[in-house]
């Protein structure tokens, strides 16, 4: 396509001769601004509760892509079952979020009728399994968060949300030794296991950054019902995190860079490719009971 | 106890299950799981077995830990019981209000 060109669709350059000229998106767009679906809320509690479904929910997912695949077959009962206590968690945390929200949606309407930009997730949540070093990892640097985090939220003045809460901690703390111990196992493993957990641990350490995200909505939350601000517990999961690598003779990862954008929006690329698959029953067959 | 035998085939070693049901209750065997250590082979016991029911507790005891009797043994260890019927506390009365025993 010549250059003075005005294409009338997004220049995708397939095809072109030389690869198109990347021009970075800010200087096109000015400073990325907050939409209705990429931004502040006016609901900060429905936010709130969203941002800890919506972790559950993908990473739920994600887990339950190991059923059939998992290196033996306890452990796939293993990840199938931790699978399944985030989607329920997740659902319990929808109800929350549906009820304050009174739009009479429900948690399935969540789950499979919004699209990836209105998904609140951290970026650590939706990225693909990768081997089984990748996926161990994943799940261990996120629920050393999870597990501090929840006792705190089950100390909230909001009864349903507390609930949930306490429920959910009791699960991550068997999720948190299922995931410790398995990393102790390969860090400590086989020069193999070893490089390859260490190789995951590189890869994520960047986006475990976004897990201690807080903006106005947690300030709110936290005024309104007495929710932790997940800021307050970095110390305390990089304490957990670290004694667990070293024991696993693992090194702590620096991040060079820290990806951001998932509670307000904006994903991976994984992200909607995920989400095709797990709502394309939900879309195709909407109201579906079995 | 012997020191453990290598294993025959690529599977982790054997573990079996044992599980209780309430305070009090015996520990009754439930099945077995493979895993490489004991705290693993308690967590696969966990998502095994220890998930869908009322399990209060656990045991996990290694398969080769476990002396069984041999078939050969069944005539000569059990059969004399059978017929010994003065053995049994068939011949009290059961007290009213009593069901389980």
């Amino acid at each position: 396509m010549a250059p003075d060109a005005t294409p009338d669709e997004p220049e995708t350059g397939a095809g072109a001769p030389v690869a198109p000229r990347i021009v970075p998106v800010t200087t096109t767009l000015g400073p990325l601004r907050p939409t209705a679906t990429s931004g502040q809320p006016a609901d900060a509690f429905v936010e709130y509760c969203l941002r800890l479904a919506d972790d559950r929910l993908v990473l739920g997912h994600r887990l339950s892509e190991w059923c059939g695949h998992a290196p033996i077959l306890e452990e796939d009962i293993a990840l199938a079952n931790i699978a399944l206590d985030l989607i329920g968690q997740a659902e319990a945390f929808f109800s929350v979020a549906a009820e304050a929200e009174g739009r009479g949606r429900t948690p399935d309407d969540f789950a499979y009728f919004r699209d990836d930009v209105a998904f609140r997730n951290a970026m650590l949540c939706e990225l693909p399994n990768g081997d089984f070093g990748v996926t161990i990892a994943r799940q261990f640097l996120w629920t050393a968060l999870q597990v501090p985090f929840t006792k705190a939220l089950s100390a909230a003045s909001h009864a349903q949300l507390a609930g949930a809460a306490a429920k959910a901690h009791k699960e991550h703390v068997y999720h948190l030794r299922h995931a410790a111990d398995w990393v102790l196992k390969l860090g400590d493993g086989t020069p193999e296991s070893h490089a390859r957990v260490q190789a995951a641990l590189d890869g994520l350490w960047p986006y475990t950054d976004e897990l201690f995200y807080a903006d106005g909505v947690d300030a709110a939350v936290a005024a309104l019902v007495g929710a932790p601000v997940v800021t307050a517990l970095r110390e305390d999961w990089a304490r957990t995190v670290e004694a667990v690598l070293r024991q696993a003779t693992l090194s702590v990862p620096v991040a060079d860079w820290t990806p951001a954008g998932g509670r307000l929006g904006r994903h991976t690329e994984h992200l909607g490719h995920m989400l095709a698959e797990m709502q394309s029953l939900a879309r195709a067959h909407p109201g579906a009971q079995w | 106890m012997d020191a453990p035998a290598a294993p025959a085939d690529s599977q982790w070693p054997l573990w079996e299950v044992f599980t209780q049901e309430a305070q009090g209750a015996p520990h009754e065997h439930a099945g077995s799981v493979h895993a490489v250590d004991a705290e693993q082979a308690l967590q696969n016991a966990r998502d095994v077995f220890g998930r869908r029911g009322k399990v209060i507790s656990l045991w996990v005891v290694p398969t080769e830990a476990i002396v069984a009797s041999a078939p050969s043994d069944a005539g000569p260890f059990f059969d004399p019981g059978a017929e010994k019927a003065y053995r049994h506390p068939y011949f009290y009365k059961v007290p009213k209000g009593i069901r389980v025993y």
